[in-house]
């Protein structure tokens, strides 16, 4: 197998909570608790969960806008995070974000055309045939006309704000693309047409995708693999099938029998998945089987990831 | 059985300049006793100006330029405003997609529910506070005796919904509008609300009027379900004859455009339907309509 493009080892986040005296009996939030994962070049890797589960924490850490307290982030094998972590210049040009909300994402004083031309000119790309040219070409690639790139983000609907979310995390040609909840504020139609554009230009590009999102059906339509986090810990992952027709834990299982699905509701799709207790496999139990929130001011118990089939782990304990 | 809420014909937009803009186009629908009938839309399509319209919270610009709603025989836009206040809450309640902007940040939630009360039932606020920690108790509100005296902010999301729905079947309403009132929760805690309304109001016989833009949430919990376009219900049919077979284009178009759990599965990945290419003349859609008679699935419930 090649060398990940980005792995996540044993990654860390914690908080201070307020009321403390001096640091002194300081209590910390725990995010994130030793959470690792690899991304390939070329794949969908979903992090799936509610919210507070820590997967935009994780997303955060990726982008350099959240230090891990412990653990280490690294691309292409190189320290992504830490005191060798490369610059922001460099860094911008390894990863690249796509917000919920794009408006919110958007300078409104600004036309497109110039917020798409920052990134390049703080990248010494100045000269202005160049410029006109790669916006011309990234605004073809994301479905909209180079003339449309002259206009404020106001003047745009959300599909297309959205598709000036992509093309500005597109710009300056990244590798990993993260996308923390691209499609959850758009409507079924626009949806549709921003999960086809995602794809087309994951194919197009061999871009790798690090996705956030709760929605389970948008999850299962684009991912190659799922990793299903629960109170900063991933408690499943695996490729998606193994996720989506074998769940084993007993959270994620939970989570895709909540999914309001007009195929499951209607009884018109395969019988549900998800139906009996989940099993652990003999000598293991479930550290935790999410049905209630622990203390986040605590660490988790003593667990580990459990491979029970090819790439599918689980996390389970000792009985 | 004479229907519940019987919405004839209805208009509504603004008048400008003695011109009348429309936003609905003529909208009919029918509600009956019990009955959960779920609007479906996108954004903008009329369905929320439908439910405000019903119960009378229209805001100018906005007003009705016609049509009527015919809510227990009697006709809603002809209503006089008190009579429409005494029954806003009381036989018709709402609950609303975002319970912190629907909640008094400064009164104790406790006191809000019982205001339900003083005003519609003529209680003292001694009684009605004691009715309030069985109203929270109702909708499994745990230590609800603890919970009356929180204000909105300290509670979760799924707690303050919870809330919305005690005070809206606080009076035993006929009929309960609820306007996306999951869109802004985890779908764990989106299930558990679900569930409540689905089973305090079949327990109590209250119909829903249930507005949502997910097909999914609509299907688990809508008898009947009317389609939304450009302020037209362009279809009407029971859930399960919607879903199965979707007879017009718009709603064919809506139903590919979302992506199926387990469909992958079965038949790999398909690409999703770009509504736009699908349909080809997006000015036409709202000329033809598909309403399904009414069957026996509306029977059973009354």
């Amino acid at each position: 197998m090649d060398a990940p493009l980005l792995s996540v080892e044993d990654l860390h986040v914690r908080f201070p909570l307020s009321g403390s005296w001096f640091g002194r009996g300081r209590k910390m939030l725990h995010a994130v608790n030793g959470l690792s994962l690899d991304l390939a070049k070329g794949e969908c890797l979903s992090i799936v969960g509610e919210s507070g589960c820590g997967k935009s924490t994780t997303a955060l850490s990726v982008m350099g806008l959240q230090e891990p307290s412990e653990g280490s982030i690294l691309f292409r094998g190189k320290p992504f995070s830490g005191s060798q972590a490369p610059s922001r210049m460099e860094r911008a040009m390894a990863a690249q974000m796509v917000f919920q909300d794009p408006y919110a994402s958007l300078n409104p004083r600004q036309t497109v055309w110039h917020s798409l031309a920052q990134p390049l000119r703080l990248h010494n790309v100045t000269a202005r045939s160049e410029l006109s040219d790669r916006i011309e070409r990234v605004m073809h690639s994301v479905g909209l006309t180079p003339e449309q790139a002259e206009r404020y983000p106001h003047e745009f609907s959300g599909g297309q704000r959205q598709r000036i979310g992509i093309a500005r995390a597109l710009i300056l040609q990244p590798e990993i693309v993260v996308l923390d909840e691209p499609v959850s504020a758009l409507d079924v139609s626009i949806r549709a047409q921003i999960i086809n554009l995602l794809l087309d230009l994951q194919e197009e590009f061999g871009l790798s995708y690090l996705m956030i999102s709760h929605d389970l059906s948008v999850v299962e339509h684009m991912s190659d693999r799922v990793a299903v986090m629960f109170f900063g810990q991933i408690v499943e992952t695996g490729p998606w099938s193994a996720i989506f027709s074998d769940p084993v834990h007993p959270y994620t299982r939970r989570l895709i029998a909540t999914i309001p699905d007009p195929g499951a509701v209607l009884g018109l799709s395969r019988e549900s998945v998800v139906e009996g207790p989940a099993q652990a496999p003999a000598g293991w139990i479930f550290a935790d089987d999410g049905s209630s929130a622990p203390d986040v001011t605590v660490g988790p118990e003593p667990s580990e990831l459990v491979e029970i089939s090819p790439g599918h782990f689980v996390r389970l304990a000792r009985s | 059985m004479k229907p519940l809420l019987d919405v004839r014909n209805l208009e509504l937009g603004l008048r400008h300049g003695g011109q009348a803009h429309r936003i609905l186009k003529g909208v009919s629908f029918q509600i009956m006793p019990g009955e959960t009938y779920g609007l479906v839309g996108e954004s903008g399509s009329g369905k929320s100006v439908t439910s405000l319209a019903i119960i009378g919270l229209l805001k100018k610009p906005l007003q009705t330029l016609g049509g009527e709603i015919f809510f227990e025989g009697r006709n809603l836009l002809a209503l006089p405003r008190r009579e429409m206040r005494s029954l806003r809450g009381n036989r018709i309640a709402m609950v609303f997609q975002e319970p912190m902007s629907a909640l008094n940040p400064l009164q104790t939630v406790g006191r809000q529910i019982a205001e339900m009360y003083v005003q519609h039932q003529g209680r003292s606020w001694a009684q009605a506070e004691k009715m309030a920690v069985e109203a929270l108790a109702s909708v499994r509100v745990p230590t609800p005796e603890r919970r009356v005296r929180d204000y909105p902010h300290q509670m979760s999301g799924g707690l303050r919904q919870r809330v919305m729905i005690a005070m809206a079947l606080a009076c035993d309403p006929a009929l309960l509008i609820a306007d996306e009132p999951t869109t802004a929760l985890d779908v764990t805690v989106q299930a558990e609300v679900l569930k409540l309304i689905r089973e305090l109001c079949a327990e109590r016989g209250t119909a829903v009027l249930f507005i949502s833009h997910d097909l999914g949430v609509i299907a688990t919990m809508c008898q009947r379900v009317g389609v939304m376009y450009a302020g037209c219900l362009v279809e009407e049919n029971a859930t399960r004859d919607l879903f199965v077979s979707p007879q017009h284009e718009y709603t064919r178009g809506l139903l590919g455009a979302l992506p199926k759990l387990g469909s992958r599965r079965l038949h790999g990945r398909q690409r999703l339907v770009d509504i736009d290419s699908f349909i080809a003349d997006r000015s036409r859609l709202t000329e033809t309509r598909f309403i399904a008679p009414r069957n026996s699935v509306s029977g059973e419930a009354g």
